[in-house]
């Protein structure tokens, strides 16, 4: 039944009229939020990737070749845009929801993804903590399955604490004996 | 003989009370092994020989220099692997098959029987004259990471092969090891297991499929290999450039000698008749090339049902005997060609954790009628789509949009075109796109999926259209993607984790796309991924 309802939610969000839906998917009430501090990292990745171009651009307003603001207000712009505004957007269009025997994991802005991975079918387990992630004390799940496609699924941006927790119940799943 | 009767008493006691008390002794692949691998050494030391027999034509010594190298070198491969062989030992033990190598830094590798996929044995040319075997054991490591023993003799292959299998039931299943005591005796194991032949291919049939198999790749090779050693046979088939024709006259004028004296209408039917002539030479060699190949390949090709399951083997240089266990097979894919199809002909392959040298799907009936395949892909446990399937098509928005997007460029290019060389070969681009959206609509009418209570059929492509199969239960993980357009048209695609291979079902309506997932999800949600071999 409660997949039923899911459906019923996904197909709302699939409407391609409503586009304040698909922005936030999690507005149906069926998604778990990514935590707060994640799109901090994501800014901070974003600030990373941006930097080098906008000291570029400055270089080259210094160097006095083009006429002044043709090129640097432009890459500022754009880097203000992925800095602030893309990171945001990113991590409204993530979340993830876990029943009792799957893992549901969406993501994606230009190209969505909605995956789900049974409990019954995880081979192991990781719980990663990058430098950034650890300042924050969050973690990214993978799941690994014996799928070619979709071989690990990650869900990043959670607190480490939820992470190890799901782990210890996915894990609780998962037969000792294999193939 | 000795050896035949400690695996009949090992199987036995795992049968009986799962230990054996006898201590697992280390033992040494066949000497003969290493022969057979001095001889590939000495193989390969020929081409080392011939270089400095070439280089050093002009020595007095010089052939005497070669002979000697190679002697060297055929010499110290011998001795290295003389050393290799005296140093690796494998152990059958009660749990675990242990192989310890190394000259310099000893390598210890266990694998527990649990973890042996399959056993497969391997026979290249010269081991298959000694009597060897090369044993490999899948793990589901793939490639390089799998362990092997090269080379043991073909009674001791065999037995390793039973006694893994016996000891891996009796981990597996208690109970159920000594099968073979159907018919009576006790250790039939170690000789021939009861089987059933489920395919075979004659003579006439690997001839027929060979046809099949012309090669349009050796064409072009050859096609290429004319115009990068033209000057070798004294012509270039085309030329440089334009204003060189006379180069090219000059070129056949000098191969056909009688042509240099010709007239221009004799030259130009000369060059014709040389094109020509090329063509049906690569047409053969094509043939030829596609026959050698299959024959090679599948020459003696049988699959019989064993008690273990599907037992393939088939080459006629290198031979192969794969055994593969029905409850392995994830997916089963029935493939054909553009031409093949006019006359019914149809191959399947099995999509399962082990690999099959090097390709992901193990072929079980290369080249076969559709009521010959039948009955294999029913004892694999999978059912072919019945009449009455309820079939469904894709997203008409998804075809549409896949004929648009080429037209997009195709059009811009036509007006190009037509301005640039005229409007006769504008029409070109044209007819082009055309064809591409004829193409999506009879994709639109022909790709089909359809859900039954076990399976999910999905049936790609439109000329040689491609049949899969895959257990619901057996399925990994389900996904569901979008692109931006995709978001904004209403289709997306759905993407079956299988273990092996991969599965997708592109441009469908997302109502279906969620519809199928639910359904796969509560299928795969009843069985445990270590319930599955059961």
């Amino acid at each position: 039944m409660t997949e039923h309802t899911e459906m019923q939610a996904e197909e709302g969000a699939a409407d391609p009229a409503n586009h304040a839906v698909l922005a936030a998917p999690q507005t149906g009430g069926e998604l778990t939020e990514l935590h707060p501090n994640h799109v901090k990292i994501l800014r901070i990745q974003a600030f990373l990737v941006a930097a080098p171009f906008v000291l570029g651009s400055l270089v080259l307003e210094m160097a006095q070749l083009v006429p002044p603001g043709v090129f640097v207000v432009p890459v500022l712009l754009a880097a203000l845009f992925l800095i602030i505004r893309v990171p945001l957007r990113r991590h409204h269009a993530r979340g993830y929801a876990m029943s009792d025997d799957r893992l549901r994991v969406v993501r994606g802005l230009l190209f969505r993804s909605d995956t789900v991975v049974p409990f019954g079918r995880v081979q192991h387990i990781d719980v990663n903590q990058g430098p950034l992630e650890r300042y924050y004390d969050l973690a990214t799940l993978t799941l690994h399955t014996a799928g070619s496609h979709n071989a690990s699924v990650h869900l990043p941006g959670i607190l480490n604490q939820d992470a190890l927790a799901m782990r210890e119940v996915i894990r609780s799943h998962i037969k000792r004996e294999t193939v | 003989m000795t050896e035949v009767t400690e695996v009949a008493a090992a199987t036995g006691a795992t049968g009986a009370s799962g230990a054996n008390g006898k201590p697992a002794i280390p033992r040494r692949t066949s000497p003969l092994g290493f022969v057979a691998k001095g001889l590939d050494g000495l193989r390969r030391a020929i081409l080392p020989m011939v270089a400095v027999a070439y280089g050093m034509r002009d020595e007095t010594f010089g052939l005497l220099t070669a002979v000697g190298l190679g002697l060297l070198i055929a010499g110290v491969a011998v001795g290295i692997r003389y050393l290799h062989w005296l140093r690796l030992t494998y152990t059958v033990g009660e749990t675990d098959i242990r192989v310890e190598s190394g000259l310099l830094s000893r390598a210890a590798r266990s694998v527990p029987f649990e973890r042996i996929q399959d056993v497969s044995l391997e026979q290249s040319l010269i081991p298959r004259l000694l009597g060897l075997v090369e044993v490999r054991f899948e793990t589901g490591a793939g490639g390089k990471d799998e362990l092997k023993l090269a080379y043991l003799t073909q009674a001791e292959g065999e037995e390793l092969r039973e006694l893994v299998r016996a000891r891996k039931d009796g981990v597996g299943l208690a109970g159920e090891a000594p099968v073979p005591a159907a018919d009576g005796t006790v250790s039939t194991p170690v000789t021939e297991p009861a089987s059933e032949p489920l395919f075979a291919m004659d003579t006439r049939r690997l001839v027929t499929f060979g046809l099949f198999e012309f090669s349009l790749a050796v064409v072009a090779v050859i096609a290429g290999a004319v115009q990068q050693f033209g000057d070798f046979f004294a012509f270039r088939l085309w030329p440089a450039s334009l204003d060189n024709l006379t180069d090219l006259q000059d070129g056949v004028a000098g191969r056909f000698d009688w042509l240099a004296s010709a007239g221009p209408m004799m030259q130009f039917i000369g060059i014709a008749a040389a094109i020509f002539a090329l063509l049906v030479v690569g047409l053969i060699v094509g043939v030829a090339t596609g026959l050698v190949r299959t024959v090679l390949r599948d020459w003696g090709f049988t699959l019989d049902w064993t008690d273990k399951g599907f037992r393939r083997r088939r080459g006629l240089l290198t031979r192969t005997d794969v055994v593969m266990p029905a409850h392995r097979v994830q997916a089963v894919k029935i493939t054909t060609g553009i031409i093949r199809k006019r006359f019914g002909w149809h191959g399947l392959s099995f999509i399962s954790l082990a690999q099959d040298s090097g390709a992901s799907n193990h072929i079980v009936a290369p080249f076969g009628q559709m009521e010959e395949l039948a009955p294999i892909v029913r004892k694999a446990g999978f059912d072919l789509p019945a009449d009455m399937a309820p079939w469904q098509r894709g997203a008409v928005e998804y075809r549409v949009d896949a004929a648009l997007l080429p037209a997009l460029l195709l059009v811009p290019a036509a007006a190009i075109t037509a301005v640039v060389a005229g409007p006769l070969l504008g029409v070109l681009p044209i007819a082009g796109g055309a064809f591409l959206a004829l193409r999506q609509a009879f994709l639109w009418r022909f790709e089909r999926h359809c859900l039954t209570g076990r399976q999910l059929f999905i049936s790609k492509g439109w000329l040689a259209p491609e049949l899969s199969i895959a257990s619901r239960i057996k399925l990994q993980s389900v996904e569901i993607s979008q692109n931006s357009i995709g978001r904004r048209r209403g289709y997306a695609t759905l993407h079956l984790g299988l273990a092996g291979g991969k599965m997708a079902l592109r441009g469908i309506s997302p109502q279906r796309a969620y519809e199928l997932r639910s359904a796969i999800l509560a299928s795969i949600a009843e069985k445990d991924f270590s319930q599955l071999a059961q």
